[in-house]
């Protein structure tokens, strides 16, 4: 069989991604969660004497907090099915791939298989964050260090 | 108030179409995803445009993982700011601590209470 | 077109003499779950992890299989079967408790049918007198090891599929009237159409399935079965391989005689989307719905053709494509 004739036939007969369906969900997931963020914001801004700027690092942690118990119950996984990028992309996304790791490999011991497989999907956030961050600071400072720009 | 959160959900939304659009048309795997994300909020802070962004769309532009690049970068500016190229590497982590300390203490403890279970989504 | 058949005929017509199938608390859902002999209530079947409830679930199936046919242990020459697990240690740590000559075997979820094949081969000699064959899989250790953690909330493609917690074991032995015995069998070869898209299992096992009914049917010419049933191509993959199948115009009336186990496992039920998969779908379906309709008398002559994506992560992480396998089996009843 002649694999780019059978990719054809597959691209005939195969269902195809829903893809106006999954984004008006991803948008409607996202959506929620960012409220819900923007509403955990305000709760830190009147009660916790939080500034705007200053609030989002206890909103972080606190989304990532509803994510554990979300992950732990098996409640974000199928928000997931629904929602696709829409609970991906959220930081709770990102509490949801660390933790849901840390829960799967904890039949392996708290060392080898919890502290070594926690980032296993996460990890690439982190490290390419990381490394771009520091390329677009390094690129900058040179620029301002030659006064082209300035900060 | 409700304007805002009205902002938040509209801003927050269309990020996560953008990865909905990676995922199912670009037909990237999420890992690849989330990293061009994250390189994108880094680039976009670059060019000084993610604050203005968190200004107008408050927890609709700092939710979505975009935001970590943009800390990440910002921490390393102002560093590089005060210090020059020794700040570049230092300060990298000093704004954007609170998403990876979270996500590191509650994997933990959820790892000590609960079980995954196999059922169907 | 068809240079080299590889299929066998087995003229001592060896008898699949009791099988045994266990399920899951998922595949209660199953049409087919008034045949299966056990539903578990947990998934881990109370072992601490999935891999121990994997294994457990091996070890109680096999034992259930012996004990059906009114077998012991020592009665049993030898167990042959595999599952999906790395160096399949579900199987391998069954065979441990179970203590009888063993062969472990991997044609991924085709295994169900290549230890059938194998054990036929070994009937024939006259040296063994009964083996025990199948194959499993568990949702949870399959899952984590192929994609993603279990509570990880990834959407999956309508081509997805869902891997069954599931054991089918049966005893072959030598020919008894009034059960259902292999025919004749074919060995698949491996096909590669270049599919990569590890959530589209179906399209990529279909030209395997059709490449090995096209050698099978060549060899058998005129013979007719009540139906053709593939092992886990599910709703997208049977749908492409009867178009294989209309389009080449092998057999027109396989169109309408041909199933598929993974497709009809979980029914209509849009949450498992493409159907089922797993080295343990195709060995319940067959063992358990499949064999009471033989034993039945239902059908006469049918066709099984269990089909694997002989993948790993770390190839499709590496590019490689999906090379899929094959293979066939005919089962009569006299």
């Amino acid at each position: 069989m002649d694999p780019n004739s059978y990719q054809q036939t597959v691209d005939e007969i195969a269902p195809k991604r829903p893809v106006l369906k999954n984004c008006l969900k991803a948008f409607v997931t996202g959506g929620i969660i960012c409220s819900v963020g923007q509403l955990i914001s305000y709760v830190y801004m009147y009660f916790f004497s939080f500034t705007e700027r200053t609030a989002s690092n206890p909103t972080v942690a606190t989304m990532v907090f509803i994510s554990m118990l979300l992950t732990g119950f098996g409640i974000y996984k199928k928000i997931g099915q629904f929602g696709g990028a829409g609970s991906a992309v959220p930081v709770t996304g990102f509490g949801n791939a660390v933790i849901s790791a840390a829960i799967e490999h904890k039949s392996e011991g708290f060392i080898l298989g919890v502290g070594v497989n926690m980032f296993k999907l996460a990890g690439p956030v982190i490290v390419y964050g990381t490394f771009s961050a520091f390329v677009v600071t390094l690129i900058k400072t040179i620029l301002v260090k030659m006064g082209v720009i300035s900060w | 108030m409700i304007f805002s959160v009205i902002t938040a959900f509209i801003v927050g939304g269309l990020i996560c179409v953008v990865g909905q659009l990676l995922f199912d048309v670009a037909k990237l795997t999420p890992a690849h995803t989330l990293s061009l994300l994250v390189v994108i909020g880094s680039v976009l802070d670059g060019f000084g445009l993610y604050e203005p962004f968190i200004d107008f769309a408050g927890a609709g532009a700092t939710i979505p993982i975009t935001s970590f690049g943009n800390s990440l970068t910002h921490g390393a500016m102002q560093e590089a700011e005060k210090h020059g190229f020794i700040g570049v590497l230092t300060g990298m982590f000093e704004v954007t601590s609170s998403g990876i300390s979270a996500a590191i203490i509650f994997g933990v403890v959820a790892a000590l209470i609960f079980r995954s279970k196999g059922k169907v989504s | 077109m068809v240079k080299n058949s590889r299929t066998y005929q087995f003229p001592s017509k060896p008898s699949i003499v009791s099988t045994a199938v266990a399920v899951g608390p998922l595949e209660k859902e199953s049409p087919f779950h008034p045949h299966f002999d056990h539903v578990y209530e947990d998934e881990r079947l109370g072992q601490e992890t999935n891999e121990k409830g994997h294994s457990q679930l091996i070890e109680d199936t096999c034992n259930l299989a012996i004990m059906k046919g009114g077998f012991q242990l020592p009665d049993i020459d030898l167990f042959l079967g595999g599952d999906l697990v790395n160096q399949m240690t579900p199987t391998n740590f069954a065979a441990r408790q179970l203590a009888t000559p063993y062969m472990g075997m991997f044609s991924a979820c085709a295994t169900s049918i290549s230890s059938l094949i194998t054990a036929s081969f070994f009937l024939e000699t006259k040296q063994m007198d009964r083996i025990l064959f199948g194959a499993a899989s568990q949702h949870n250790a399959v899952e984590r090891q192929f994609r993603y953690p279990i509570e990880y909330g990834t959407q999956k493609p309508p081509t997805g599929q869902w891997t069954v917690t599931g054991a089918g074991y049966g005893v072959l032995s030598h020919n008894q009237v009034g059960k259902p015995f292999v025919q004749s069998a074919t060995i698949g070869q491996v096909v590669d159409c270049e599919c990569t898209d590890p959530l589209d299992m179906g399209s990529a096992m279909a030209p395997a399935a059709f490449d090995t009914i096209q050698r099978h049917l060549a060899q058998n010419k005129g013979t007719s079965y009540d139906f053709v049933m593939t092992g886990d191509l599910g709703k997208t993959g049977s749908a492409i391989l009867q178009e294989l199948i209309k389009t080449s115009g092998v057999s027109s009336y396989l169109v309408d005689q041909y199933r598929d186990a993974g497709a009809e496992f979980y029914g209509n039920n849009d949450k498992f989307l493409s159907g089922a998969s797993g080295a343990g779908c195709s060995a319940t379906v067959y063992l358990g719905p499949i064999y009471a309709e033989l034993l039945a008398k239902q059908y006469k002559k049918i066709l099984l053709v269990a089909t694997g994506a002989l993948l790993s992560p770390l190839s499709f992480q590496q590019g490689e494509s999906i090379p899929c396998i094959a293979h066939a089996v005919e089962l009569s009843m006299e």
